[in-house]
């Protein structure tokens, strides 16, 4: 299969106008996704190449843009709905929960939502308390809806794709940071990822680190750098979706190292590492020979000035020396 | 007193109108029987009784193809839509074989077939789910009208405004029809809204004001509505209120009604003068004299529907483990 080297940015829009060539239901709507060719630039060219009707600027209603795009995709569309950033899902919430996840059972499958949120997430660039959330965890508290957060370009486009082909809801996060990062992406229009499948990014045999979307790239430095100096080996699994979870390379790995550190962008306090740690105790007990670690921001918002706001980030010298205390 | 008014309408038109309405109004005192005696359950059950005109009415003027969404106040919408009482009923009493399985309750009855997208519960959150519908009649280019139906409370509500001004930009064909029964669970209009001759918002999303029209009378009702679909399928969306007044109060935890004469005495006032079936009456008996007979049969015919579908409910099965797990996601279990 041909690959080309390309951003996060420019496989998330790859995607999204390969799907829209395959199904003429497929359409998006959102702040700024048209004329002003979309906050981040995925969408960019959309608007010329597919026209208003498929292309649809909305009014600042993050309320309605959600529950528009439920409506839309209970009576036979499947909607791109953006949400500009994940911050504004907030305003959304109610139509995410209550009712993008929970029609398909409150009416007992009469209905399907075909929908998927797009949101930008993520922090680490002085946009300050009300604009620095990274809450998929939130999102993924609900059954009824999955909420997938991709690590990097190849992996973004096969997934964004499998989103927009399921029958269900999808939040899907696309971290800010990732938009320029470039991986090998494959040319085609059928590169479809699994729903609900980890990856395991790196093989190693002394510590299991866990993480999903920019903690991913924290991980692996980290992991480098921990081969390179101390000849400590981590394999780090990326989640990919936070619902459905895929657990299973987790167990497997941890069978293997008996150590495990959970690296994330959220915070910390109900978070994927206090699910991962909780799953890992039950599932895994007799292989523990360290406490679970966990890596995330830290439990307070966001400020404005540069230093405070990166003390209280994640970073690939907080993940080494967690791998190091779990290593005694 | 009901009003001696003559139309046009044929002779099988308002007696099918009487039928459904009538119909409402049983459904609607045994659901209130049924709760309580303990056969149906829970905290919610909120009763279309005193509205049922406008139900009737507004649905007689959509044809099959046409979409209808509402709120919690959603039995007698279903039953005006055509939707049979036997599954409604066993939604009510949460059995298996109700419209929803079960699983959704008196507040969230649903017919796919029916082309009715349910009621529900989050006060205005279905509003922008019309949008969404109306939206994709438009982007199919079909020659369709939603019907958003919804009570005058819920027009406060922050959905409201951005629903509404999306369709509008969008030239939506949805009408927003407001069943404005004066009170809000229980905060006056007047107490709630900056405007509470609600119609009038229709000037600040620059849409067509369907006026007030009198929500117990069933042929007005038909008529507004007729002329909003017609309105909202050329040109985009219409705001239509309709005036009318609960009589069970907000749903059956409200005893309200039990202990303030100022409502008692307001509700006996709506009953006396303004009751649907009453006024209905009076227009048949001004346009088509002597058919006495003929309303009895099918105050008679309802009952027997209302019967039949309390005894399907009642020996229906109850939902299984397997339905608890089922639909919670489309193509997967929730224990994969």
């Amino acid at each position: 299969m041909a690959e080309k080297n390309i951003s996060m940015r420019d496989a998330l829009r790859d995607a999204l106008r390969e799907e829209m060539i395959r199904d003429e239901r497929v359409f998006i709507m959102g702040e700024e996704v048209g004329r002003w060719q979309g906050t981040h630039r995925v969408t960019r060219g959309f608007y010329e190449e597919f026209g208003a009707e498929r292309v649809r600027d909305t009014p600042i209603s993050e309320m309605a843009i959600a529950g528009a795009a439920v409506g839309a995709a209970m009576a036979g569309l499947r909607p791109v709905a953006e949400l500009m950033t994940i911050n504004f899902a907030f305003l959304s919430l109610d139509a995410m929960v209550n009712h993008a996840a929970k029609i398909h059972y409150m009416f007992n499958g009469q209905f399907t939502v075909p929908l998927v949120f797009r949101a930008a997430t993520g922090w680490g660039n002085q946009a300050t308390a009300t604009h620095s959330h990274t809450p998929e965890p939130i999102f993924a508290h609900f059954p009824g809806m999955y909420v997938a957060m991709p690590s990097n370009a190849r992996d973004a486009k096969g997934m964004l794709k499998a989103a927009i082909r399921d029958d269900n809801p999808v939040l899907f996060s696309e971290v800010i940071a990732l938009y320029p990062k470039p991986s090998l992406v494959p040319d085609d229009a059928d590169f479809v990822l699994p729903i609900g499948k980890s990856d395991v990014k790196r093989e190693g045999s002394d510590v299991t680190i866990v993480s999903f979307g920019r903690g991913v790239e924290w991980s692996l430095e980290a992991a480098k750098q921990l081969s390179e100096k101390d000849g400590i080996e981590c394999e780090v699994v990326d989640l990919r979706w936070l619902r459905p979870l895929d657990l299973d390379p987790v167990y497997e790995s941890f069978k293997k190292t008996n150590r495990c550190v959970v690296v994330e962008e959220s915070l910390p306090m109900y978070s994927v590492g206090s699910e991962v740690a909780a799953r890992l105790q039950e599932a895994a007990f007799d292989y523990m020979d360290a406490p679970v670690r966990r890596v995330s921001a830290m439990d307070v918002p966001l400020p404005f000035a540069r230093d405070i706001e990166l003390m209280a980030l994640p970073s690939a010298q907080k993940v080494m020396t967690a791998v190091r205390e779990v290593l005694g | 007193m009901a009003v001696e008014q003559s139309t046009t309408l044929s002779r099988e038109t308002l007696l099918d109108w009487y039928y459904q309405i009538v119909l409402i109004r049983q459904f609607e005192e045994r659901c209130d029987a049924l709760y309580k005696d303990h056969k149906i359950t829970g905290v919610y059950l909120h009763l279309y009784s005193g509205h049922e005109a406008v139900g009737v009415g507004a649905l007689a003027a959509l044809g099959t193809d046409d979409h209808v969404i509402t709120a919690y106040r959603d039995h007698g919408i279903a039953l005006a839509r055509g939707v049979d009482a036997k599954p409604l009923m066993a939604e009510m009493m949460g059995k298996r074989t109700g419209v929803s399985g079960g699983k959704g309750g008196s507040m969230h009855l649903a017919s796919r077939a029916h082309n009715f997208w349910g009621g529900y519960a989050i006060v205005g959150g279905h509003f922008p789910l019309a949008t969404g519908i109306a939206l994709k009649v438009r982007y199919m280019k079909e020659p369709n009208v939603v019907l958003c139906f919804m009570g005058d409370g819920a027009t406060n509500n922050g959905y409201f405004h951005e629903a509404v001004n999306m369709a509008a930009v969008w030239d939506l064909p949805v009408i927003w029809l407001i069943e404005n029964n004066l009170v809000g669970m229980g905060t006056r209009i007047e107490d709630s809204s900056g405007q509470p001759q609600l119609h009038k918002r229709a000037a600040a999303y620059g849409i067509k004001d369907g006026g007030r029209v009198d929500g117990q009378n069933v042929v007005e009702m038909y008529e507004a509505v007729s002329q909003a679909a017609a309105y909202a399928k050329k040109k985009g969306p219409v705001l239509l209120e309709a005036l009318t007044y609960r009589y069970s109060g907000h749903g059956v935890s409200d005893k309200q009604y039990n202990v303030r004469e100022d409502l008692a005495s307001e509700l006996k006032q709506w009953q006396d003068a303004r009751d649907p079936i009453n006024v209905l009456r009076g227009i048949i008996n001004a346009s088509y004299p002597g058919a006495e007979a003929e309303l009895k049969a099918l105050e008679d015919r309802a009952d027997g529907v209302v019967e039949e579908s309390v005894k399907f409910a009642d020996e229906s099965p109850v939902p299984t483990y397997e339905d608890l797990i089922s639909n919670v996601y489309v193509g997967r279990s929730p224990l994969d």
